[in-house]
């Protein structure tokens, strides 16, 4: 029996298997428990592209990375002190991830031959000493397991496949995480097939036991609750933010809402969980392709609703005639890319940053729209319902940015009063605004509003505002379809005065620089978290440093130049090889910093801490 | 109708004071002339009534009718059009196409607007050449056609848009041509009544590219031989005295017969609303061309449920079942919260 407790600050804890193992499920498992437990956490999925890579190898390994603490966080964590390989792959693949002194928990029974071979062992490293710098605990998962889902008469190959659940229910010991809320959990997943409900109990049960009555370990820990602000909490992953943010937007407008889209990775799950809530008069199609989804979400918007299209970078590619032509109707829609690894298929479950130079400038023509970028999973919520702020007042499609990172990646978060979120007015035309030549009244599609500089949105049902819209060039006022070279210079300037217009009304940006730093960080996306850890140790170590971070990508905010002119030096980091960075130079005529990686996997606070500290304290 | 109050109107309100700018003698005129002059007919109102059409020759068509409209891409107005039709099923909605547009980089398109159900009226203008693009084959060019990018002839097998609508589960699918108003405004009236996809197939002279494709059948002088008029619960009966059947081929297929020399229980009867599409199919393979008797009129009108209804019922019933959505409890009740106090 283990009797003492140690309390820990935070730990990082990385569930490794075959991508048939059932790691993501457990990973998600131990995070909602750690949640509810009080917790703060941030969690890293990194699974692989392949459904089922062949079993046992390098490339079919799934592993789920979780940061539990006792204050607040704000990444996954770099190096995780807990590593629980399932086979000889999840061990190999992911060691890099660990460093020496960490603790490994491996499945024993999975390192037989045909397993080492298969992930290039060609020892056991088991039995090697080449773990020696680590804390090695070697333990027969799956004998446990079939041996203690035995009393339910499941056949070894069934219960095997519980092995996931005994693992789980050893780190959930050595957390001290209370173990009813799984169990209930348990029950209720698999409510359909009771004999599965009882073979993951028992595995479960066992992984527990295991742990509080071998003495193999030392000793359990404790992850205190963080203090977090009151209120009520959920754990929420980007791709729900998104959902729910274009449905909280839907209801502030009064526009119902139209999801056209196909299915892509890392985006999907904004279609699945969008399908689901048909009570908010939510109309999801899934459409042929990519183009279909974004031409039918087009179409809702000329009907009056919100069109919204999801994708990743490649659907991004497809899209691009159809968001030229949203542009050129000057209509509402909302586009959203969840980047991953480009190009072409690159690396479809992995994320990167390397869509914002085509979220800007990837159409043909003039064509600038306003992208808006998400930092975290909360606040992708607030980033959809601003990007339909802005499609709906300025007519314009909106390209919104968020990762394959943030997409699946959860947090918790302290749950708004919706009922303070401000409406978002349509002002749709219902009377003509002018006159024919002959005193009769018409309506003119494009007659702007001066101050905004958007069009009329009209949609069809009033009569006497019958009208035509095109991708042909538009006469100004009228609508009418123009070559005249003077016009069509016009129509390219007054889209874009349009579109440039709205950093007027952008609130200033917020600077963290509480030193008077002589270096600034710049960041946008996903990679939020990462900087905001870099810039603590920084600070830790005295090193006086600054931050901004940028939503509005396009247009820019307008005192970011004057921001920018206030510092030394000053660094961007990116997930890509520079893409802000470039713009900020063509924009402001500044240096810039780079800091980039292009791995397809986010930032470690260790990585973004040292390239800070180089600048801030010399070489 | 349910909406009494229909204005009366003319085909003057509903057309757009745009001067019309296909080459003189287009067929396309004829067809737009047509759509014109029913709409008045239709008990539908001006504004709920949208054009939606691709890029081509025909395309230009939105541009001439005083409803709302909208000119798109090239290929994807029957994607747009789903959109707006699923979005408001208040409306009726019609696309208008051409055989490169909805057949070449639209037929993807096409085939899932057909499949699906949605509740739209597309017009196909097929005049088996590019006209905007002066000149090169379509998908629907007789194999061997040469033209400006085909020099030598073309060397693919031409799209029979009849048989692609009837496979894709096409819902109504017709045939008509422009050198006919009346029965143009028949089929285009039968495809709005059809509640769901209606396909309709307009042959259309471009009379500059392409003039004279369909002159072995439609010159004045040769129709009554080589137009099969189909009409619903009619034997299948053509030529000046109704001296051509047509019958089965004993071989899945059909083929034409001089009447005098079948029984009369031979003659296939026409039956727009047989669930089985296999003789309507037939039917769409008669002609490989408009070279030969071919069959024009409705090929197949069944009831079928119609996407943006099935749509609505899904929303209605949940709404039924769980109450309009309330934001604050949609946040509060999907996964475990906690509080923290
Ligand atoms: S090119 Fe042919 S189809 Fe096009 S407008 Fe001229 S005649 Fe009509």
């Amino acid at each position: 029996m283990v009797d003492s407790v140690v309390e820990l600050d935070r730990v990082i804890v990385r569930f490794a298997g075959d991508s048939g193992d059932g790691m993501q499920l457990v990973g998600d498992r131990f995070t909602n428990l750690s949640a509810a437990f009080g917790n703060d956490l941030a969690t890293l999925p990194d699974y692989p592209a392949e459904i089922r890579a062949p079993a046992g190898t390098l490339p079919g390994v799934s592993a789920f990375q979780v940061h539990i603490s006792n204050h607040d966080i704000v990444t996954p964590g770099d190096f995780p002190d807990v590593l629980v390989a399932m086979n000889p792959a999840a061990l190999k693949a992911n060691l890099v991830h660990v460093k020496p002194g960490a603790t490994l928990i491996v499945n024993a029974d999975a390192f037989e031959e045909r397993n080492l071979a298969k992930a290039g062992y060609e020892q056991n490293p088991l039995e090697d000493n080449s773990l020696a710098d680590y804390t090695l605990y070697k333990i027969p998962m799956t004998t446990l397991t079939i041996e203690a889902t035995k009393p339910t008469g499941a056949k070894p190959r069934d219960a095997e496949r519980s092995k996931n659940f005994f693992a789980l229910g050893i780190v959930s010991w050595m957390y001290s995480r209370p173990f009813e809320p799984t169990l209930e959990w348990i029950g209720k997943r698999f409510s359909a097939r009771p004999e599965l409900a009882e073979i993951n109990t028992l595995a479960f049960k066992a992984g527990v036991n295991f742990g509080e009555t071998t003495e193999i370990f030392g000793h359990a820990y404790e992850v205190k609750p963080a203090k977090l602000d009151p209120g009520t909490y959920i754990n929420i992953t980007g791709n729900t933010g998104l959902a729910w943010g274009l449905i909280a937007a839907s209801k502030l407008s009064g526009l119902d809402l139209f999801l056209g889209s196909y299915p892509i990775t890392p985006a999907s799950d904004i279609l699945h969980e969008l399908s689901k809530h048909k009570n908010f008069s939510v109309k999801t199609l899934q459409a042929e392709d990519e183009i279909a989804g974004v031409g039918a979400a087009l179409g809702a918007s000329f009907g009056g609703l919100l069109g919204v299209t999801t994708t990743s970078g490649p659907g991004m590619d497809l899209k691009a005639e159809t968001i030229g032509l949203a542009l050129q109707l000057e209509l509402p829609l909302i586009v959203i890319d969840v980047q991953r690894g480009g190009p072409s298929t690159g690396l479809p479950t992995k994320s990167e940053q390397s869509d914002l130079l085509m979220a800007m400038y990837g159409r043909h023509g003039e064509s600038p729209l306003p992208v808006i970028a998400a930092k975290t999973p909360s606040d992708c919520f607030f980033v959809a319902i601003e990007a339909a702020r802005i499609a709906i007042k300025y007519r314009t499609p909106v390209v919104v940015l968020s990762d394959g990172y943030l997409a699946n990646g959860a947090e918790p978060w302290k749950l708004p009063d919706c009922d303070l979120l401000a409406e978002i007015d349509p002002k749709f035309s219902r009377e003509p605004n002018g006159e024919h030549p002959d005193g009769s009244p018409a309506f003119f599609p494009y007659l702007r509003d001066p101050e905004t500089l958007a069009r009329p949105w009209a949609p069809p049902g009033t009569a006497g505002l019958e009208h035509r819209v095109g991708g042909l060039e538009k006469a100004d006022v009228t609508g009418n379809v123009s070559y005249d070279p003077e016009n069509h210079e016009h129509m390219i300037r007054v889209r874009a005065a349009k579109v440039a217009g709205i950093a007027n009304e952008l609130a200033p940006l917020e600077v963290d620089d509480p030193d008077k730093a002589k270096v600034l960080v710049v960041g946008w996306g996903s990679t939020h978290g990462s900087i905001v850890g870099a810039i603590r140790r920084v600070r830790a170590n005295g090193g006086a440093v600054a931050h901004v971070h940028l939503t509005h990508m396009f247009p820019l905010p307008r005192d970011l130049g004057d921001i920018l002119r206030r510092y030394d030096r000053v660094i961007v980091p990116e997930l890509n090889t520079g893409q802000l960075s470039k713009v900020l130079r063509a924009e402001y005529s500044i240096e810039t910093i780079d800091v980039n990686k292009i791995q397809a996997q986010p930032f470690k606070v260790g990585e973004l801490e040292e390239a800070f500290a180089r600048e801030v304290f010399g070489a | 109708m349910t909406d009494t109050l229909i204005p009366t109107t003319t085909r003057k309100d509903w057309t757009s004071d745009q001067e019309v700018r296909w080459c003189p003698g287009c067929g396309d005129y004829s067809i737009l002339a047509a759509v014109q002059m029913l709409m008045p007919d239709l008990g539908i109102r001006r504004e709920n009534t949208v054009f939606i059409s691709g890029i081509g020759c025909a395309a230009r068509f939105p541009y001439y009718m005083n409803t709302f409209g909208m000119h798109s891409i090239h290929g994807r107005a029957p994607a747009i059009a789903s959109g707006l039709a699923l979005a408001r099923p208040d409306l009726s909605v019609w696309v208008i196409s051409g055989d490169g547009d909805a057949l070449s980089i639209g037929g993807n398109h096409l085939i899932h607007a057909l499949r699906r159900n949605v509740n739209l009226n597309i017009l196909l203008f097929n005049n088996q050449i590019y006209g905007l693009t002066k000149g090169q084959y379509s998908p629907t060019s007789e194999a061997g056609k040469v033209t400006k990018s085909t020099p030598f002839g073309s060397l693919e097998t031409p799209f029979n848009p009849m048989s692609l609508a009837l496979g894709a589960e096409a819902t109504f699918v017709a045939r008509t041509h422009d050198m006919d108003r009346k029965h143009m405004m028949e089929m285009f009236r039968r495809a709005h009544a059809h509640h769901g996809a209606s396909f309709v197939e307009v042959y259309q002279n471009c009379n500059v590219f392409n003039d004279g494709a369909f002159e072995e059948i439609l010159s004045k002088d040769v129709r009554s031989d080589m137009l099969i008029t189909l009409e619903h619960g009619k034997q299948i009966r053509f030529g000046a005295d109704g001296q051509f059947v047509v019958v089965s081929d004993g071989n899945g297929g059909v083929k034409i017969a001089l009447a005098q020399e079948v029984e009369d229980s031979e003659i296939i009867v026409h039956d727009e609303h047989n669930p089985n599409p296999a003789l309507a199919f037939a039917l769409s393979r008669l002609a490989s061309g408009p070279h030969s008797p071919t069959p024009i009129g409705v090929f197949r009108d069944v009831v079928h449920p119609e996407y943006g209804d099935q749509m609505a019922d899904q929303i209605q019933r949940a709404l039924d079942s769980k109450g309009p959505g309330d934001l604050n409890s949609l946040l509060r009740s999907a996964g475990a919260t906690w509080e923290v106090h």
